[in-house]
């Protein structure tokens, strides 16, 4: 997508520029972009390398095993559908902890893993089921208790409190994923409603 | 408004601590770990790094042809209507489409309104409250081989604005 976007934005912008006289402007921003990138990078490395170092301690113990205990309420909640014991009940959890943790690069592996399982269990290989549909919105919701790389592109910018912002984001992403698994649920009632009336 | 510093001040003094903390009790060779994940880190700046300089250019050239003034004009009656701040849209719109696209655009509102400004700090829980959906769900119903995806997108989708309405509106308290 972005093979189409990209030229478009530097076409228009170029063909505006020209018509509207801001071709100096526009001749100064293509090369303050590249040192604003340069130095938005080299402050992310020193941040997500150390973010990503002490998340990986966290990833090599039992830390995150011993949290999962902590969620089963929580996902017996979400997958009514799946056995409280079973391996997936694990592996949805683990990867739920994961994105809090904001072990992104742990998260989606274990994701995969997880819709791996459940499509065994599948019946309609082609279309995906309940539980199936709860887990990605989930996914999509970004629940993490660290926004790591926000932080770090506030402080690169030279921000006097690069935290300030974590106790707004839990606010929202919470407010977010409420909303996503309500509509899930609602939308997994309607569509099995249907279903019933198909039936009869 | 003391408490929410201090909340998020401490979380991550905390976090860390509890983590090595775990690692000392098991045994673990925490610096050696730490190590390992830290040049996993390294790569994943590596990895983004093209793409964010192509954005930042294209992004950079919008801004200063004037286009984005022009877009933000034109759509600032309507946005003013729901009590949204149109200088936040461009992010709105490309956040749940590409990750890397949207770090460049908040970078972009948190330089050119200040990143302590009320406007930067909207950017900023918007990027940390909400997560590139449509790729998302691409990987994990690709990873299965799943075309049909019912419901998810619009449920996801729902999620999205409510993330982005609350951030905006915390912001503002």
């Amino acid at each position: 997508m972005l093979n189409i976007i990209w030229p478009v934005f530097i076409i228009i912008s170029f063909l505006y520029a020209i018509l509207f006289g801001s071709i100096e402007k526009l001749n100064n921003s293509i090369f303050e972009s590249t040192t604003n990138t340069v130095n938005l990078c080299l402050t992310l490395i020193g941040n997500i390398c150390l973010w990503n170092g002490i998340m990986n301690i966290a990833n090599k113990t039992t830390f995150m095993k011993k949290m999962t205990k902590f969620f089963k309420p929580i996902i017996n909640f979400l997958f009514p559908e799946i056995d409280k014991n079973s391996k997936l009940h694990e592996e949805i959890s683990m990867n739920i902890i994961a994105n809090i943790l904001g072990l992104g690069n742990a998260a989606t592996p274990l994701g995969i893993k997880a819709m791996k399982t459940m499509q065994k269990e599948n019946q309609d290989k082609k279309v995906l089921t309940n539980t199936m549909a709860m887990f990605i919105v989930i996914n999509t919701a970004s629940i993490q208790f660290i926004p790591t790389t926000v932080i770090a592109i506030r402080s690169s910018l030279g921000s006097n409190n690069p935290t300030a912002i974590v106790f707004p984001v839990w606010v929202a992403t919470v407010s977010a994923a409420i909303a996503g698994i309500t509509a899930t649920k609602i939308f997994i009632k309607i569509s099995s409603k249907g279903k019933i009336k198909k039936c009869k | 408004m003391q408490i929410i510093n201090f909340l998020s001040n401490i979380a991550m003094p905390l976090i860390v601590l509890i983590i090595i903390g775990y690692g000392i009790i098991e045994k673990n060779k925490v610096f050696d770990t730490f190590l390992d994940g830290a040049k996993e880190g390294l790569i994943i700046v590596l990895n983004i790094f093209p793409t964010l300089i192509g954005l930042f250019m294209a992004i950079g050239t919008l801004r200063s042809s004037g286009i984005i003034d022009l877009l933000t004009k034109i759509f600032t009656p309507i946005l003013n209507l729901i009590n949204f701040p149109s200088e936040i849209m461009p992010l709105a719109l490309i956040r749940p489409i590409s990750g890397s696209s949207s770090i460049a655009v908040a970078t972009d509102i948190m330089n050119k309104y200040g990143v302590d400004s009320n406007l930067g700090i909207i950017a900023a829980v918007i990027m940390g409250s909400t997560e590139t959906t449509l790729y998302t769900i691409a990987i994990y119903t690709e990873a299965v081989g799943i075309k049909n995806t019912r419901f998810v997108l619009a449920a996801a989708l729902i999620a999205d604005v409510v993330g982005i309405a609350v951030s905006v509106a915390i912001c503002r308290i």
